[in-house]
């Protein structure tokens, strides 16, 4: 609401404008390089080559970066209506057939309300139905109703599924083929409309089951995965200005997980950092606490993830910022923890160490 | 079962297509209730195996099963994966008995393998399941999936030009899922005249009585407000099912719905009787006499 100041007397001043929710909205820094729609190109470049790519969708083709699938292939886009369970199933029917399909609509309502279509019709038989679910984490601030914080914590439980949280557009691109060719199950975590490009800059190649250090560092190892590794780069080099030397690993399959280079990264003394956008509870930080633990490694690690809550509504930087996944936030929290203040009471009691 | 489905529809419509082997409507019948006679004794005897079971509905169902395994579809016994077969879903899993009595009858899987039933390291599970059993489409057990997976094997032979039907045979408890009207809604958008389901509405679930637990009535009414083609038979009539599973074979631009009115137990009287029919228990005294209940039926 705009308000103006009529006290007689003085100049009238219009209120600074309000941040407000989007469903929409970009994560992407101001001025940085973008790709539009990385996932809908990739797709239409992999069905020129596979005839047996199929494109459906649940009423969302259009947010979900489908529509340009759609648009260069309407005879293999099927249209579904506002049916998430009905998608699912219906992918898995035309998977039975031989088809390959990719079956897009939003996190919440694949994982959430279709959960049992995923795990019945299509992990139980094996089938090669790739589930692609926009708006993963805290990637709109629109409110729970459509903020997938817990998707990872919901399907690491679905036996045989393959999970892939990429960090920017040439994720997507290399990952859509990885996906298709793999005999199996999978559920993407997409970033859409125009997503960040972040790792051309690095030597770095998307490979299913792997992960990748992005920079080496002696002091920190951050362990990262999806969108947070964007985060953790630029934590990286802020944090080289002040002589801290910050690793990266990223993560961009969350299941199966490449443990081999976590504990890798964690055998040294470093401080461990994870960090995801996702709840604390069941994604990144706990699948490399396990692993730790599992090989006798265990050691504390600092989890930056969403808090285990549902999140407010509002402008998308002004609650990354609120639940520490900002890149000022990982800073200073990186920071308090190298200088020993990191630790309070409330991490000890298991309280979400992010707020 | 050397040679099914000698009456079933021919593969594809048009000129070159041969015309059906001639077989005269009373041979069909005869073969239907015979095939039934048949699937019921097999199902009986997985019964008396565990001492349990979904037996009821098998019994009711019996004749659906006959008319699709034995008249309607067309599928190689030896080669459950035949990419040409005409694919049956069955979306209640815990109708698996009738669905392996009626996989006896067609060859797919051996009278012997009956034995096991329900057994640990069986083949044959007391809720289907996909992986385990030859001829068995999709896992059930979670009820309202079926019609979604056909609707995508259905959009997918379509696709891929494949002239191939799918049917899908659902209980009238199924029709609370919402999932089952979403995929009735996707398959009449889609106009997939390639689709058959049958609903075996026997007025049971779990609860007790579907009156009682969620009203579904009218059945027909709803699915006709959907966009199905729509029929109601009583589906332990043979003659009334063969008559209209040719006419949803011959319908063409939308799905198809044949609903059968079904008794549970039938063909069994002692079992028809019960009250608690959903899930029901038989005493080993019980079955010999159901055994020959059932032969008595046959004869009359």
């Amino acid at each position: 609401m705009t308000t103006t100041d009529h006290t007689p007397g003085r100049t009238a001043h219009p209120a600074p404008r309000l941040k407000t929710s989007a469903m929409i909205a970009s994560f992407a820094d101001p001025g940085q390089k973008t790709t539009p729609a990385p996932f809908g190109h990739a797709l239409n470049l992999l069905a020129e080559e596979r005839p047996e790519i199929v494109g459906l969708s649940a009423d969302l083709a259009k947010y979900t970066d489908m529509h340009v699938f759609r648009d260069r292939n309407p005879d293999r886009f099927f249209q579904m209506g506002m049916s998430e369970q009905s998608l699912l199933g219906t992918a898995a029917g035309m998977a039975e057939v031989g088809l390959v399909p990719f079956a897009s609509t939003y996190s919440v309502f694949a994982t959430r309300r279709a959960y049992d279509f995923l795990c019945l019709d299509i992990a139980e038989p094996g089938l090669n139905v790739n589930v692609v679910g926009a708006l993963p984490g805290l990637t709109t601030g629109y409110g729970p109703s459509h903020q997938a914080t817990e998707d990872l914590a919901i399907l690491r439980g679905c036996p045989g599924l393959t999970i892939v949280d990429p960090c920017d557009a040439l994720d997507i691109e290399q990952a859509v083929p990885a996906l298709a060719a793999h005999d199996g199950p999978t559920y993407l975590r997409l970033l859409r409309g125009s997503v960040p490009r972040v790792l051309d800059e690095y030597d770095y190649t998307f490979e299913l089951g792997k992960a990748a250090e992005l920079r080496t560092g002696r002091d920190v190892v951050l362990i990262s995965t999806g969108l947070m590794t964007m985060r953790a780069l630029q934590a990286a080099e802020r944090l080289e200005a002040d002589h801290v030397d910050v690793a990266v690993l990223h993560v961009p399959t969350i299941k199966p997980l490449d443990t081999a280079a976590i504990l890798t990264a964690a055998s040294s003394d470093r401080l461990v950092v994870t960090l995801e956008n996702h709840t604390v509870i069941g994604g990144l930080a706990e699948s490399v606490a396990a692993t730790l633990a599992y090989a006798g490694q265990g050691r504390r690690i600092v989890p930056i993830a969403l808090p285990d809550e549902f999140l407010a509504a509002g402008a998308l930087p002004t609650l990354h910022d609120r639940y520490g996944l900002s890149t000022d936030s990982i800073v200073s929290r990186v920071k308090a923890e190298l200088h020993g203040s990191g630790r309070t009471a409330g991490d000890d009691a298991g309280d979400p160490p992010s707020l | 079962m050397a040679a099914p489905n000698t009456a079933a529809p021919a593969p594809t419509t048009g000129p070159t297509t041969p015309e059906p082997l001639p077989t005269s409507a009373d041979d069909r019948i005869e073969r239907v209730t015979a095939a039934a006679q048949r699937i019921r004794g097999y199902a009986l005897h997985m019964g008396e195996v565990q001492g349990q079971g979904y037996i009821g509905q098998a019994l009711g169902v019996a004749d659906i099963l006959a008319v699709v395994y034995a008249d309607q579809l067309r599928y190689r016994p030896q080669d459950p994966h035949w990419e040409g077969r005409d694919r049956f879903l069955l979306s209640i899993g815990h109708y698996a008995i009738a669905l392996y009595a009626a996989l006896a009858e067609a060859g797919t899987i051996s009278l012997d393998e009956l034995d096991t039933y329900g057994s640990d390291d069986s083949r044959l599970p007391m809720s289907s399941m996909a992986s385990y059993t030859p001829g068995v489409e999709i896992s059930g057990g979670s009820l309202g999936h079926g019609l979604t997976v056909t609707t995508g094997v259905a959009l997918g032979l379509r696709h891929l030009g494949n002239p191939a039907r799918v049917f899908n045979l659902l209980s009238d408890g199924e029709l609370d899922e919402g999932s089952t009207w979403e995929a009735a809604l996707a398959c009449a958008h889609h106009g997939l005249d390639n689709v058959i389901a049958i609903v075996d509405v026997n007025a049971l679930q779990a609860d007790g009585p579907t009156a009682g637990v969620l009203r579904t009535e009218p059945v027909l009414d709803k699915w006709r407000a959907f966009g199905w083609h729509a029929v109601r038979v009583d589906g332990n009539d043979p003659s009334a099912l063969v008559g209209a599973f040719d006419e949803a074979a011959a319908h063409t631009g939308s799905p198809s719905v044949i609903v059968c009115d079904t008794r549970i137990g039938f063909g069994v009287p002692l079992l028809m009787e019960r009250e608690k029919a959903h899930f029901m228990r038989v005493e080993e005294h019980e079955w010999k006499l159901a055994r020959t209940q059932l032969e008595e039926g046959s004869t009359r």
